[in-house]
């Protein structure tokens, strides 16, 4: 996939997330739009998957830890071609397999029921250490928030992904600054995160702007480190791609009304 | 009944058997494999052992996604951080998702003794038992601890099994063992005991000394909390007439309220549940604890005679 073929497969998952919060009325934008371009590249240039073989044993691992950014995931893998884009319409209503987080029983693609913080990361590093354990080539992605870091489970999770050399395990760190209650250092101080990162065994590869798409497929092209697991700490921008959502932390988890959708697709139209 | 054995000892004798039976079978400790006895396996199987460390929520979720792999992990640390400190992990990433792991939790109950009342799970049947879909079992003795274990790996989903850290006697006949079917150990018209764990045999004991007063007292074992043996559980009630429940666990939320569920509104009898009355343990040794908490044979046999 190209960088120009990426960009747009980004856009078209920003216009999902939009239209699947719009419709639901609920939901969670801001953390779903900072999330795109790495949970994109992941799947469109790193991961062995096939859209009609879900449950193929040979595929790659992705594991959602914030769960809450389903809007983002359901995009992806909608646009992949592992369900219609026709269930957007149900999100988050009544019997309906894309849940208000992503669950393992209904969706296909999804290897992880998560929404609950700070557990996504500790299963994608049981998925990694599987691998390596049954001599499988599988690549595993967990993908994490900064305001899901305070959850010391994380931490757990980075530690045993050092000590068990999971360097079939990339670890997306979207860092998008906010969280629900405000900014990460109103809230509660994550501090130096790259020195904690790498001072926890990361082979740790900073972007800062983790929203664009060729610097990370870049970043996700590097050889591996040997015996390391691997973390990409995207500095991202909660909303991104929509004005008046761009760095708003009350766009955490709230939907945009129809005004605000059709400006929000106006936006994106074109891109 | 002369021999003693612990069912966590058993859980470790269990396990060498089963991973060379099924080499999908994976072992997860978190720093306490001599206490768990999982240590018996890692000596046979190191490659097939992995300790996590003093982290049990990251524990119980690795073994959350090895399961997705298709390894059938057990999974062993105390019943308190198993059942307790892990709780919300094992509730959303293991039984929501419907994942095939094994968590197979020591040192449950009260007869934990000198550590005390910190370390003594009295409501990780509760805990486990509400969650929907989890299988929780408390096998009696070694024997039934092995056969559960064998039979937990034979079976597709999210299970739960609660081991002692006290020795207790092994029973000398062999009852069969299948998830959900209760065994009846001892015929009595007079009271249904539904009992499960170590109180298995106090209750026998106890049976024999209400024999001496002319009670006559069914003994049935209760080996899986859930799904319980509800048709087992229902004869017995209306067969008797009168029920008592007795668990090394709290009586709020385990044995006696899964008893119960079966019967409310269906059969009018006599009810009383033994356990641990809704306060914590505290340390001594095992058999003053259970005494404490009036969990000995000659206790259950007198609150027995008392609520009929």
């Amino acid at each position: 996939m190209t960088t120009q073929e990426l960009e747009k497969f980004c856009a078209a998952v920003r216009r999902d997330i939009i239209n699947m919060t719009a419709n639901a009325g609920s939901g969670h934008p801001g953390g779903s739009l900072s999330a795109v371009e790495m949970m994109s590249a992941a799947f469109c240039t790193q991961m062995r998957v096939d859209p009609r073989n879900p449950r193929d044993p040979n595929r790659d691992r992705f594991v959602l830890s914030k769960g809450h950014a389903a809007p983002c995931y359901y995009g992806v893998l909608a646009e992949l071609g592992f369900f219609s884009r026709d269930e957007f319409k149900n999100f988050r209503q009544l019997h309906s397999i894309l849940q208000g987080h992503p669950d393992a029983k209904k969706v296909p693609g999804v290897d992880a029921s998560t929404g609950s913080l700070g557990q996504g990361v500790s299963i994608a590093v049981g998925m990694a250490l599987a691998a390596k354990h049954m001599g499988k080539d599988t690549k595993v992605f967990a993908m994490c928030g900064d305001g899901e870091a305070q959850e010391g489970q994380i931490w757990e999770a980075f530690m045993s992904a050092a000590h068990y050399k999971l360097d079939n395990l990339t670890v997306l760190f979207d860092n998008n600054g906010l969280q629900i209650d405000g900014s990460n250092d109103e809230v509660m101080s994550l501090g130096d995160l790259p020195a904690k990162l790498r001072a926890f065994g990361f082979d740790l590869i900073e972007l800062p702007d983790g929203n664009d798409a060729a610097a990370v497929v870049e970043a996700m092209n590097r050889p591996i480190v040997p015996g390391k697991p691997r973390c990409i700490l995207g500095h991202t921008v909660k909303g991104k791609g929509v004005s008046f959502m761009e760095n708003q932390a009350g766009w955490h988890g709230k939907a945009p009304n129809e005004e605000q959708r059709a400006q929000a697709l106006a936006e994106l139209e074109g891109k | 009944m002369a021999e003693k054995i612990a069912t966590r000892a058993a859980y470790g004798e269990a396990l060498i058997e089963l991973g060379a039976k099924n080499d999908k079978v994976v072992v997860l400790d978190a720093d306490l494999a001599n206490a768990t006895q999982t240590g018996k396996f890692k000596k046979v199987y190191p490659d097939r052992h992995f300790n996590m460390g003093i982290a049990e929520a990251n524990m119980v979720d690795v073994a959350a996604g090895m399961s997705t792999m298709g390894l059938i992990p057990f999974c062993s640390t105390f019943a308190m951080f198993g059942a307790g400190r892990a709780y919300e992990q094992v509730r959303n990433s293991i039984a929501y998702p419907k994942f095939n792991v094994k968590l197979c939790m020591t040192h449950a109950g009260i007869s934990v003794g000198e550590d005390g009342g910190s370390h003594q799970a009295i409501e990780d049947l509760a805990l486990m038992r509400v969650i929907p879909g989890m299988t929780v079992i408390v096998p009696a003795d070694a024997n039934e601890a092995k056969k559960a274990v064998f039979a937990l790996a034979e079976y597709d989903g999210p299970a739960y099994l609660r081991l002692a850290r006290l020795a207790s006697p092994v029973f000398e006949e062999d009852y069969p063992f299948e998830i959900g079917k209760a065994n009846v150990i001892r015929e009595g018209s007079d009271v249904a005991v539904f009992t499960c764990g170590l109180m298995v045999c106090e209750c026998l004991e106890a049976a024999k000394l209400l024999e001496a007063d002319g009670i006559h007292a069914s003994i049935i074992n209760v080996h899986t909390i859930k799904p319980i043996d509800a048709e087992c559980v229902t004869k017995y009630a209306k067969q008797c007439g009168a029920v008592v429940t007795v668990e090394e666990h709290s009586v709020i939320g385990g044995l006696g309220d899964a008893v119960s569920d079966v019967l409310m509104g269906k059969v009018s009898c006599k009810f009383r549940k033994l356990g641990v009355d809704d306060q914590f343990g505290q340390s001594g040794k095992a058999e003053d604890v259970l005494r404490e908490y009036g969990l000995t044979a000659d206790q259950i046999a007198a609150n027995i005679k008392a609520a009929l």
